[in-house]
């Protein structure tokens, strides 16, 4: 833990001995950023860091891409990055939302950095400005210290920043606020003008720091929230054209917080419930489609009783608790399935295919996924398989043997790494399928008992004796 | 019109009588089928798809193995995750026929693309063979008695309680299908005795094979079947039929049975199987004199030739015996046997059977309970069985007695004697009520003496009054039919009350009745299994008393010291003695055995009463059969076994009172309760 702060301590001197040689450098230096201001949130362990930059185009030629920069470490972690464009002023202002894409700059500074560029939607042209907003979401970035707790104490972490916003361009003035779970706040490095009211930190105004300032900043802070992290989420769904949807989730779920230490009380647990295992987490709220049915919670040795499903018209929520609360390091795996009425997610397009309109996600609130992997499982017979989803995912293809099939079942899986309740998304997956494959099944069943007829009677019917 | 119409449709389907028979006894045989699995679907209705109890948890593992790994690795299976540190040869110390079994019907399901999990195929092997096992009743029946005696066996067995209470579905234990093995080798060799073919008897042979892979009570076939042949022998029944009969079970069924790694040569090496070993000579030597006498005309040449080779025969086998006696070459009974023949000695010289609850002396109230009203029956259907004897019911009149002896000993034993106190209940049933029906349809005008008795006394009247030369009166035959009816409904709601209360708890799940009415589930077990499985290194040990070891090595995964197979004592007495030494001591022991975590079950806070405190003057015993150290009265108070403020100073300061009561002071169990 000492030697990794030394370690960023040293990072960051050796940052400011070469911003002499870098500024200068490097990408377009066209734009000028006039205001900037972020505030980041670090109320639970998913960390949005929301940008506000005012964007100006101080350079002779009109241009539309505007390079965003992040730490290798930022990147590491970064789950999701989205910006808009605000249009209009005051209260009538609309978003546009912007692509993003990583990028690599030839004459990159030599800090460690890399780039993320904004394209906008009609160039900026000179002199002109416009006002983007950035939303970084972070994972797996706040560093519990200390790393190990007992049952009655409160979990603290770190969450290292620098005060100023590192980019490639001049800015102006900024400001970081930033917003921490509780007022109870171990330490954190001042960069005046620094301030703090209730549970906000504010860092700045800062006025003209040249390309690629940076300065570090730590704040150590009590963060009891659920540090609920799904290491493994494997969502299968498939599609029965009987009326059905089957749903199965296996989670592979683990407290990521700081380690539990020492010994587990449990009636401790139960009967001092305020001083106790404040950083653990016994209940966990999956929000299912509405019109669920047949819902089930259980792992690898048996059932879980303590669940309970709540419906009404317009959303299920089921409310699970693991078979025993999670503190840090502890693990739990658990499978949730349900069905759910077919005709409410399988349509058919236009061009005589089908394709089912589903949820990429993970039903379980506020939850980190690092692997998502969704397998939809299309009914025996189906034929070139299409999915539709809105961020990048790897797709393959598998093959599944189900009850009474033949030639198996094709199996669309879909994987992304380091996924936040903001990419909750609707996702298609489209296919063509002849109905007259709904009857195999049947007919082979009806003519399995049929032989077992025949050869019943038949064996009755044959005298098989040697004696007459 | 209508009416007309149907009944000319219907002419071509009209039965002849024979026809209509077949096809009544067709159809209750698959309604008795279906009944005996669906009754033993209550557990999973109750609680859940899952394995219950203790052993079945091992054979659950074990067959898990045994799909993933293929039979060759799993014949081959050396277990590190249980003894440590001795590990177990899991292939050659286990019966592997239910393994086995589960697995071809697994891979057959599979074959037939039906995606089955292996548990769904655990949890329901044991009704399916309880299912199976209503059939063989019926055909073992029949059999021995008649069609209705047969299908009467069927249904009483398809529900009796001392056979539910081992085949629920989710209990997966030798015994689901062992008793179908038990109960088919009975009547595939009955069948061979009463028709003497060769076929019969290489059939039963195989069924022999098949329940010695399936459980170790095979023993009592290898030392019955010996016996019935030996009584057949004594009171002059012996015939070729017998004889043919017998040596092909017994020779073949040796061989095949010396296939099964956990038995090997036992068949010829050890005393508990010498029995049939010598009724095979003795029936060799019959064979002999039979011809001699055949070939000797002359009948005090026969006696004396008889008196000779007799002479020599006996000698020969005394001192055939005693030499293998005493050269260790057969190896005397064990201990199981022994308690089996002495019930008090298990108590007196082996701690570890006697520990064991189902062990015990069966109580008067389980017999009631298992068998309700076929235990009034069964002396009824002995009575019948002794009116028209023959081989086949000198068979099961052995088969209810010696069984009923065993069951009275040991209270898991009531399992063996179910079979034949279905049967045999059935004769009586099904004579009496034919006895009373012929008595009903009969056109014989006899004048009414007396009037119709009670329901109450009709049971009692029915077995004394079975005699059909004497006239009885309709009404009262009716009565007492109506009585018999009666008796057996109570039975059926007997039994299916008893099937849905007692008999399907998992024992892994407690299910009580909370305070508003609403079912409250104690769900521990798991909850600590699945931390020790998702928590704790992969490597870490486990210590716990021997009853956990199967549950934890399945549901936590984890390395065990002792477990549920209780082969080395010492091993067991080692942990007994880390439980009941002082804590330092105690800490020296685990230590040696490179323990990581120590279990206990305390059941103080919610009321459980089968915790290890409980159990604990058990481990004092085990522990103190093998360490001296460990005296049983140090933890006594005036040899009372007390856990108070008032307990012994050795016990409160023990391992298992420190880990049970650790911080118990502070507790409240009750509202209106001192703490602790």
């Amino acid at each position: 833990m000492e030697a990794r702060i030394r370690a960023r301590v040293n990072l960051a001197l050796t940052f400011f001995a070469l911003l002499f040689f870098v500024a200068g450098s490097s990408p377009p230096r066209q734009f000028v950023i006039s205001n900037a201001e972020r505030r980041i949130d670090l109320s639970s362990h998913i960390i949005n860091v929301h940008l506000t930059l005012k964007v100006e185009n101080a350079g002779t030629r009109s241009a539309s891409e505007v390079v965003l920069a992040l730490t290798p470490t930022e990147v590491d972690h970064l789950a999701m990055v989205d910006a808009s464009a605000i249009k209009g002023k005051r209260k009538k202002t609309t978003s546009v939302r912007l692509e993003v894409k990583p990028t690599e700059l030839p004459d990159a500074p030599p800090i460690d950095t890399k780039y993320f560029t904004i394209y906008l939607a009609n160039p900026l042209n000179s002199g002109e400005s416009t006002t983007l907003e950035v939303l970084y979401v972070f994972t797996h970035f706040l560093e519990p210290f200390p790393a190990e707790i007992a049952q009655s104490e409160s979990q603290l972490v770190f969450y290292h920043d620098t005060a100023l916003i590192l980019s490639p361009y001049h800015i102006k003035q900024q400001t970081t606020f930033i917003k921490t779970p509780s007022t109870k706040v171990e330490s954190f490095i001042r960069m005046e003008p620094t301030n703090r009211v209730g549970t906000e930190i504010k860092y700045g105004p800062y006025e003209d720091r040249p390309p690629y300032s940076i300065s570090p900043i730590h704040v150590h802070f009590e963060n009891n929230s659920p540090f609920a992290v799904v290491e493994e989420l494997v969502q299968e769904i498939e599609i029965s054209h009987w009326g059905n949807i089957q749903v199965t989730e296996h989670y592979k779920l683990i407290h990521a917080g700081a380690r539990h230490k020492g010994v587990f009380s449990r009636v401790d647990y139960q009967s001092r419930q305020s001083s106790n295992g404040a950083s653990s987490f016994r209940y966990l709220l999956a929000r299912l489609p509405p019109r669920v049915h047949s819902v089930y919670y259980r792992d690898e040795i048996g059932n879980i009783s303590s669940s309970h499903l709540r419906t009404d018209s317009l959303k299920s929520e089921l409310q699970i608790e693991p078979r025993y609360p999670l503190f840090g390091g502890w693990k739990a795996t658990f499978v949730i399935g349900y069905g759910l009425p077919l005709q409410d997610f399988l349509f058919e397009s236009s061009d005589d295919k089908r394709y089912l309109n589903f949820t990429f996600g993970c039903p379980l609130i506020g939850m980190v996924v690092d692997k998502l992997t969704i397998k939809v499982v299309l009914p025996e017979g189906s034929t070139d398989p299409s999915p539709v989803v809105p961020f990048p995912v790897e797709h393959h293809l598998e093959a599944k043997y189900s009850s009474l099939d033949v030639v198996g079942r094709t199996v669309v899986v879909l994987e992304k790494k380091n996924f936040v309740p903001m990419h909750n998304s609707h996702f298609q997956v489209y296919y063509s399928f002849k109905p007259i494959f709904m009857l195999a099944e049947p007919l082979m069943l009806a003519s399995a008992f049929f032989m077992l007829f025949v050869a019943c009677v038949a064996y009755i019917h044959i005298d098989l004796s040697i004696r007459k | 019109m209508s009416n007309s119409s149907t009944s000319d449709l219907l002419k071509p389907f009209k039965l002849k009588t024979k026809q209509q028979e077949l096809l009544i006894r067709v159809s209750i045989l698959c309604l008795v089928y279906i009944l005996a699995f669906i009754t033993r679907l209550f557990s999973v209705l109750r609680y859940e798809s899952m394995i219950h109890e203790f052993d079945p948890y091992f054979n659950y593992r074990t067959t898990l193995y045994l799909t993933q790994h293929g039979f060759y690795d799993f014949w081959n299976w050396f277990d590190y995750e249980s003894w440590y540190p001795l590990g177990r040869i899991v292939g050659g110390t286990l019966y592997p026929g239910l393994m086995v079994t589960a697995a071809l019907i697994y891979r057959l399901l599979h074959f037939l693309r039906f995606a089955v999990h292996i548990r769904e195929v655990c949890v329901l092997t044991a009704p399916f063979f309880a299912s199976n096992t209503t059939l063989v009743a019926y055909f073992f029946g029949k059999e021995i008695w008649d069609s209705g005696a047969g299908l009467v066996a069927a249904i009483l067995i398809a529900v009796c309680p001392g056979y539910i209470s081992r085949s629920v579905a989710g209990s997966y234990d030798n015994e689901g299908v062992a008793i179908f093995a038990l109960l088919f080798t009975f009547y595939l060799f009955v069948k061979a005795v009463n028709k003497g073919s060769l076929a019969w008897g290489l059939a039963s042979a195989f069924g022999y094979f098949y329940m010695v892979s399936a459980w170790g009570g095979y023993v009592f076939i290898i030392n019955l079947i010996p016996l019935y042949v030996l009584v057949l022998l004594i009171t002059g029944r012996y015939s070729m039929r017998l004889y043919v009969a017998y040596n092909c079970m017994y020779i073949l069924g040796m061989l095949l049975a010396m296939q099964i790694r956990f038995v090997g040569f036992q068949h010829v090496q050890s005393g508990e199987h010498m029995a049939a070993m010598g009724v095979f000579f003795l029936m060799q030597v019959f064979y002999f004199l039979d011809w001699v006498k055949h070939m000797l005309s002359d009948t005090k040449l026969f006696q004396e030739f008889l008196s000779i080779t007799v002479t020599c025969a006996v000698a020969a086998g005394g001192i055939a015996l005693g030499v293998g006696m005493a050269s260790g070459y057969i190896s005397p009974w064990t201990g199981r046997f022994y308690s089996l023949l002495d019930p008090t000695y298990a108590k007196d010289h082996i701690p570890i059977i006697a520990s064991v609850s189902e062990h015990q002396p069966t109580a008067w109230s389980s017999f009631m309970f298992d068998f309700h009203i076929l235990l009034f029956l069964f002396p009824a259907g002995l009575y019948f069985c002794f009116k028209r004897l023959s081989d086949a019911t000198i068979f099961i009149v052995m088969y209810g007695l010696t069984s009923m002896y065993f069951a009275g000993v040991m209270v898991r034993l009531i399992l063996v004697a179910t079979p034949a106190v279905c049967l045999i209940s059935a004769i009586a049933v099904s004579a009496t009520v034919k006895n009373l029906t012929v008595l009903l349809r009969s056109k014989n005008k006899v004048a009414q003496i007396g009037s119709t008795k009670g329901t109450s006394s009709a049971k009692a009247s029915s077995k004394a009054s079975l005699d059909q030369s004497q006239p009885f009166q309709k009404n009262g035959a009716m009565a007492l039919l109506f009585g018999a009816f009666y008796l057996l409904s109570r039975y059926a709601t007997h039994c299916t009350w008893v099937t849905s209360e007692a008999y399907s708890s998992p024992s892994i799940v407690l299910a009580a009745r909370g305070a508003h009415g609403n079912r409250v589930i104690f769900d521990d077990y798991r909850e600590a299994y699945f931390w020790l499985r998702q928590n704790t290194p992969p490597d870490a040990k486990v210590m716990s008393w021997w009853d956990y070891g199967y549950q934890i090595t399945a549901m936590g995964n984890r390395t065990v010291i002792v477990d549920n197979n209780t082969w080395n004592n010492t091993h067991i007495a080692t942990v007994g003695r880390a439980m009941s030494s002082y804590e330092d001591e105690a800490y020296e022991i685990i230590r040696s055995l490179d323990v990581d975590y120590v279990l206990v079950v305390f059941g103080g806070v919610t009321g459980y009463s089968s915790d290890d405190i409980n159990k604990f003057l058990w481990m004092v015993r085990i522990g103190g059969g093998v360490f001296p150290v460990i005296k049983e009265p140090d933890y006594l108070v005036n040899g009372e076994y007390r856990v108070d403020k008032g307990a012994a100073p050795k016990m409160l300061n023990c391992l298992m009172y420190k880990l049970s009561y650790y911080r118990f002071g502070e507790m409240m169990t009750e509202y209106g309760k001192p703490p602790g």
